[in-house]
């Protein structure tokens, strides 16, 4: 009896669905205090003065100065304090932390700051400090643009978009004997044990994190949970009491992290039938006041920046720039569902130039196994670009519907895009991540630090180690993670926990046996007693990546989509209705075939929010519309249908042959919805495309 | 104040204009009914107050004086509703999940697919999509177990 490929029991039991399940907020320990951040309400300038205009018997108060080694969140870089010292950069930056047993009393101190307000720096295309600037070169692509038939420019738009998990961020520090703990909804544990040393230095060496049941992440939830963390820690420190920070969700909204809005310029060239012979590329990303992960979003996006497409010749440009509004940080996707909205939308609008059918144009042009990419990357027999094209026009009868609808407001519109599995480059090769297998009284148990934030990781994992090792799946158990007591698995971002950590755990799985020589594991543990398996990551050894020049093998594999977006327009009040969305994805092998579709239904939404409802309003540097009434997320009634198509194309170097998943999703419902309005006759480039936005688009 | 919580009389030392979720979370010590936004707009609140399925976060605790409600943990481990939610992977992050539990359980019989988006309207899952939700009410609906 085999696991793999079959939507076998969750291993998360029934808690979920009883209320059992317990996340951040519903852990209380003895004396535990509440903790509330105090943040700048101007977006830059510096602090004159802060006074307390509250009776402070009762607080505790942190400023910067109880910082015990270093005031900066060790993440890519450290420029971010968690206290602003004398200057904030940004609206609701951290300043002072206070702490009371009692939450009305805490939330009616009054703290005053005064402050020397300067000029903030909202455009980032007016901003001059960029935290990275990447540029990838293939062929010549200034004199390929000189012999081309026809060029086509464009610029395209995307917004902020807010994750929305419906468990805001939060943490408890619980000081414990010789050192500190957090409880915490985190989808990186380790992640918070960096920025913890960083903080504390060798004083207070004993941090452990313990990741709670956690309510939704989608990279909201990778690099933020260090900096509420180490409020949590300082005030615990000082008060020597367990200190609990729950944001409310207005607080969550408009201080934590986004995704990067983008500004993506376009100048390809194409000859009369179709063949892309230069595509010239610009990508600038608002990074907001703060490095964070904008380095590496703006690789992603660069690297994806022209599409699942073969060409020659292409240059793409990169910058993330520096702006006084929030930092924006990681949301599933990386960086590429802005440039693969622009390139699909610069797709569809070459078609149109050359008066081609928008599905042969990518026909034409499609990534087939042997092509290379913008990187230099030859694709090996896992790509499917053409598959997944074929199978979505087939079966949604594409070009029928395409015809037919013409001169009515329903349209079909479809998007083309892939996306790279696990870390860039070189980067798992330099995380090093590892996990572990202990052996138990009746099985194994799972020891990494992947967390389980809804996607499933628990249950696949505990399939793969079940079929490597060939033991029922009931004896399998998965690990809460502990820093303190499981293997570094590195994050859980990139789509990398099922194809990396997986493989790893695979590994563990084949040593593991081996040891047992033919034993079970009950009969071993009895015989010999308790054993481990710990294993590190060993990428394929063809991986070639120069990343002074961006050039090689940017990912180990891709997973492919084509998304086919039927919809229809109210042409009085330019609501757009989404009919149905059907989405063809290749992502090697399904380990849980319901929880692989639930990734793929999840992220389709995410998707459909970012093309139609998703709209950041910004006011003086901070997100005005902070509430879910008016930042809207797709309800019920705004999903269409959902038609998942589940495509099989093994990735060898994968456990069981499954690549990446989580992100792929997201990449293709933006550009398809958008593919469909321009088939009513509607210029858009840019999204969220609200019916505001639509009444104002002009003709094509 | 008095009301009756799945199935008990309980009284509470709250003060009046508590919100019914805190209630239920800090002095009943249930806390299987989350807060995901305060302001009645996502329904991860949701309990039955008489029958109807309202967001507790807007329900000052002296509102429900003599009534009936029930919360996730009314419904003990075993309902079949709660196991397809698991099955049929309509919880993923399971934040949502009671709050959307309590909202299905008032659908009327054979419902349709409109009448379940119709009555989950009002609960945002931000991980499904809601397919795989719908999936799991209508087996419910259809008697099937997990």
């Amino acid at each position: 009896m085999t696991a793999v490929g079959k939507s076998v029991a969750r291993k998360d039991g029934i808690g979920k669905a009883t209320g059992g399940a317990k996340y951040a907020d519903d852990l209380v320990f003895p004396e535990m205090l509440h903790g509330r951040t105090i943040r700048s309400t101007i977006p830059r300038g510096r602090i004159k003065s802060i006074r307390y205009d509250f009776d402070t018997r009762g607080f505790t108060i942190v400023d910067y100065r109880d910082v015990p080694a270093k005031n900066a969140v060790d993440l890519m870089s450290q420029d971010q304090p968690f206290l602003a010292e004398n200057e904030v950069k940004h609206m609701a930056e951290p300043i002072v932390l206070l702490a009371h047993a009692d939450k009305d009393t805490l939330n009616a101190a009054k703290v005053v700051i005064e402050y020397e307000e300067q000029e903030p720096l909202f455009d980032p295309e007016e901003s001059t400090l960029s935290f990275r600037n990447v540029e990838i070169i293939k062929g010549d692509t200034d004199e390929a643009l000189r012999t081309a038939d026809v060029i086509v420019e464009g610029v395209y738009r995307t917004g902020h978009q807010e994750h929305v998990y419906i468990e805001p961020n939060g943490v408890i520090a619980v000081p414990e004997e010789g050192g500190v703990a957090i409880y915490g909804s985190v989808q990186c544990p380790f992640y918070v044990i960096k920025a913890l040393r960083c903080l504390l230095g060798s004083a207070h060496p004993n941090v452990r994190v313990i990741q709670t049941e956690t309510g939704g992440g989608f990279g909201g939830k990778e690099e933020y949970p260090s900096m509420i963390s180490g409020h949590a820690v300082l005030l615990a420190l000082k008060s020597r009491k367990p200190v609990k920070i729950i944001y409310d969700r207005t607080e969550d909204m408009v201080a934590t992290t986004k995704r990067h809005p983008s500004i993506v310029r376009h100048r390809t060239g194409v000859t009369r039938e179709g063949k892309l012979v230069a595509m010239d590329v610009d990508v600038i990303l608002d990074g907001g006041a703060y490095v964070t992960l904008s380095p590496t979003v703006l690789s992603r996006g660069c690297i994806h920046a022209a599409g699942p497409y073969s060409c020659d010749n292409v240059h793409i440009r990169g910058r993330a720039m520096f702006t006084n509004t929030p930092p924006n940080g990681a949301f599933r996707g990386f960086g590429a569902p802005q440039t693969e909205f622009a390139v699909e939308v610069h797709m569809d609008r070459i078609a149109e130039r050359l008066g081609m059918d928008p599905v042969e144009l990518r026909r034409r042009n499609a990534l087939k196994p042997g092509d290379r990419t913008a990187t230099g990357q030859t694709l090996r027999d896992d790509t499917s670009a053409h598959m997944v094209l074929e199978e979505a026009v087939k079966r949604t009868d594409y070009a029928r519907k395409r015809k037919e609808w013409k001169g009515t407001n329903k349209s079909i519109g479809l998007s083309l895009f892939y996306h790279g599995a696990g870390f860039t480059g070189a980067g798992e090769r330099t995380l090093k991540s590892r996990a572990r297998l202990d052996l138990t009284p009746t099985g194994v148990r799972i020891a990494v630090g992947s967390t389980e934030i809804g996607q499933g990781t628990r249950t696949m994992h505990a399939q793969i180690v079940t079929d490597a090792l060939g033991i029922p799946y009931e004896t399998v158990e998965v690990a809460q993670p502990d820093t303190s007591r499981v293997a570094d698995s590195g994050p859980t971002v990139a789509s990398r926990t099922c194809m990396v950590v997986g493989k790893i755990l695979e590994e563990c799985a084949h040593e593991m046996k081996e040891k047992l020589g033919g034993l079970s594991p009950a009969d071993y543990y009895a015989k010999h007693g308790a054993i481990s398996v710990e294993r590190m990551y060993e990428p394929p050894d063809w991986i070639q990546w120069d990343d002074q020049k961006y050039l090689g093998d940017a990912y180990a594999t891709y997973g492919w989509g084509c998304d086919v977006a039927e919809l229809e327009l109210d042409p009085d009040t330019y609501e757009v209705k989404p009919i149905k969305l059907t989405a063809v994805q290749e992502f090697g092998r399904p380990i849980h075939p319901a929880l692989a579709r639930g990734q793929i239904e999840g992220g389709t939404a995410q998707g459909l929010g970012y093309a139609l409802l998703e709209k950041v309003v910004m006011k003086n540097g901070a997100m005005a519309n902070g509430q879910l009434t008016n930042y809207v997320i797709p309800t019920t009634l705004d999903m269409p249908e959902l038609d998942v198509v589940m495509m099989e194309n093994p990735y060898p170097g994968g456990p069981f042959g499954a690549k990446g998943l989580g992100e792929l999703p997201m990449d293709g419902p933006a550009p398809a919805v958008v593919s469909a309005l321009r088939g009513l006759g509607l210029d858009v480039r840019e999204i969220p495309a609200t019916p505001e936005l639509l009444a104002t688009t002009p003709s094509i | 104040m008095r009301f009756n919580l799945n199935g008990a009389d309980v009284e509470v030392g709250a003060h009046p204009m508590s919100r019914l979720l805190d209630v239920l979370r800090e002095e009943c010590n249930l806390t299987g009914t989350k807060e995901g936004c305060g302001e009645g707009e996502c329904g991860a609140c949701t309990v039955l107050i008489d029958g109807e399925p309202v967001c507790s976060c807007l329900v000052p605790v002296s509102q429900v004086e003599g009534a009936e409600i029930i919360s996730i943990e009314g419904l003990g481990g075993d309902h079949p509703l709660q196991k397809l939610f698991m099955n049929e992977v309509g919880a993923q992050c399971g934040i949502c999940t009671p709050g959307m539990i309590m909202a299905a359980l008032t659908l009327p019989d054979e419902p349709t697919l409109d009448d379940i988006k119709t009555a989950l309207a009002g609960n945002l899952c931000r991980c499904t999509g809601y397919s795989a939700i719908y999936r799991a009410v209508l087996k419910w609906k259809n008697g099937e177990t997990a």
